[in-house]
């Protein structure tokens, strides 16, 4: 029973041919979040990736000592908005899979303050995904998901965690945190997977 | 479970089958004007409306020409079986809603609205209820919307239980419902307002503006041992700052019901 | 990210079901406390709507809309008491 309300535009939305299907431009950066902003500090950062035989771990300042590149990349949040030419700085997560051995396809990202989402591991290799710590020449705030978080451009921005904390490797796909409740298991913007 | 508990929650389960049930209504402005420099008053007459309680919200649904939508959620400040619906919107600075509401919505307009919603904040005459305890209300800027409606319930149905309202706002100006509340103190069912300016005082207030303090709150609200029942609602900030000082200062957790709306 | 309280559900969950949830008194499976989902914490954002524990943070439900579509978990509750009428 919608009807249109008189005068009623809501903020401004544009149209851009880099878009996929359903998206509008958006100058801000909206913070979506699914519950207190965890506030880590540095010192005691860690990430780890988690395989069926071991566990690798770096803390800030190994993370800091590995190759960092600069990334330049458009970003699409299953709300409909999307950002053009966002500017960041991270780990590729080529350099942080270099010395891991596993069989396993798919990945668990986990995240300060219990956020999960899940990746099939071939999307987030070949300069796909990074952890990233800079966002437009700033340390990452807090409410965007720093001190670091998952960067995964090509997928809706959900599966690009904040506050990530580690990576398990798994050998079958499964459901993160808001895939389990209504978001779809893969999550690309082109395709429209928005939902189950 | 004590058996005056056993009354309580039988009461409550009479006042929560009183509560009408909710559904989408296309409501018709009849009335658009400024309460205070920041805000707006909103007459709804809202077709299909079942009547609500006093403590009730809303969620307005806005349908731009292309389809986007954006609903957010109000407190009511009337109560009854009345279709009239009164709202009091306080304008965000970078809100998406609530500018519209407060600058653009003119008499004839129509809106959509889903409610009433929410039975847990709400409050219903002790005739009603059984529930006799002394009612303290502590209202945060706009945070006073669905406790006027409880304070006017209050007196409309003459109910002897003692009420008071605690109001933290900023100045004399961005007070809202100020005529209603004097009436509402000089009602025969006597509401005891006592106000906090944050920014700016009245001429002779007897004391500085300034943020809400644990003692001033101490001092304005019904004792703890008088088991008073509880209502907060403001800013997310506010609600929390009161309702751990509440606790601090003895009151029972169950008894306090808090309505936090965000913001800062 | 600022919360408010579970009385803020009361609006999506009622489109869904025939009675005011937000009364309902759940059990978290987190910390066993039971309390009315107006006593929850909620955490809402355009990607949907969190709601958690008001004694350990535990996420005990999920609202996502989309247009004619929604999903509701209840992933942190192990049970809700509804009273008769």
């Amino acid at each position: 029973m919608s009807f249109i309300t008189r005068g009623f535009s809501g903020r401004s939305r544009e149209r851009d041919d880099r878009l996929p299907p359903g998206q509008t431009l958006v100058s801000d950066f909206p913070v979506l979040s699914a519950g207190p902003t965890p506030e880590i500090d540095t010192a005691d950062w860690e990430f780890t990736i988690r395989t069926e035989s071991g566990m690798h771990s770096w803390n800030w300042d190994e993370f800091m000592a590995l190759k960092i590149d600069d990334v330049d990349t458009d970003i699409h949040c299953v709300t409909h908005w999307s950002k053009l030419g966002t500017r960041w700085r991270g780990v590729s997560l080529d350099t942080l899979f270099e010395d891991v051995e596993t069989e396993y396809d798919y990945v668990m990202a986990h995240s300060y303050g219990g956020y999960t989402t899940n990746v099939p591991l071939d999307e987030l290799l070949d300069g796909k995904a990074w952890v990233a710590f800079e966002f437009d020449g700033e340390p990452l705030d807090p409410e965007h998901g720093g001190p670091a978080r998952l960067l995964v451009p090509h997928l809706y921005f959900w599966k690009s965690a904040k506050w990530v904390r580690g990576l398990v490797m798994m050998d079958q796909d499964e459901p993160g945190f808001w895939e389990q409740n209504g978001y779809h298991i893969h999550g690309d913007p082109w395709k429209e997977e928005r939902y189950w | 479970m004590s058996d005056a508990t056993t009354a309580q929650v039988t009461a409550l389960g009479a006042a929560l089958r009183a509560v009408p049930r909710s559904g989408w209504h296309v409501a018709t402005v009849a009335d658009a004007h400024r309460e205070t420099p920041n805000a707006s008053r909103l007459e709804l007459d809202v077709d299909g409306w079942p009547g609500n309680a006093a403590g009730q919200h809303l969620d307005v649904r806005l349908t731009a020409p292309d389809g986007y939508t954006a609903t957010r959620s109000y407190s009511i400040a009337s109560s009854g079986s009345s279709s009239r619906v009164v709202l009091a919107v306080d304008k965000l600075p970078d809100g998406e809603v609530s500018p519209f509401l407060v600058d653009e919505v003119r008499a004839g307009d129509m809106l959509e609205v889903h409610g009433p919603l929410g039975a847990f904040f709400v409050w219903a005459p002790a005739a009603e209820t059984g529930d006799m305890r002394p009612v303290q209300l502590i209202a945060g800027g706009s945070g006073v919307v669905p406790l006027f409606a409880m304070a006017r319930a209050h007196a409309a149905a003459d109910d002897t239980t003692p009420f008071r309202l605690l109001y933290s706002v900023r100045t004399p100006d961005d007070v809202y419902f100020a005529d209603e509340l004097d009436d509402l103190a000089e009602a025969s069912a006597p509401l005891r307002l006592d106000l906090v300016y944050t920014r700016r005082t009245p001429d002779g207030w007897p004391t500085a503006p300034g943020r809400i303090t644990r003692e001033a709150l101490e001092a304005a609200v019904v004792p703890a041992a008088e088991r008073p029942r509880v209502y907060v609602c403001g800013s997310t900030g506010f609600v929390e700052l009161v309702a751990d000082w509440l606790v601090g200062l003895g009151h029972d957790p169950r008894s306090i019901r808090t309505e936090r709306y965000g913001g800062t | 990210m600022q919360h408010v309280d579970g009385n803020a559900i009361a609006g999506p969950l009622a489109e869904f079901f025939a009675f005011d949830v937000t009364t309902a008194t759940a059990r978290c499976i987190g910390c066993g406390n039971v309390a009315e989902l107006a006593r929850a914490m909620v955490y809402m954002s355009a990607a949907g709507t969190v709601v958690r524990c008001g004694s350990c943070d535990q996420v005990l439900a999920t609202i996502v809309e989309s247009g004619d579509r929604a999903w509701i978990g209840f992933s942190g509750v192990s049970a809700i008491e509804v009273r008769r009428g």
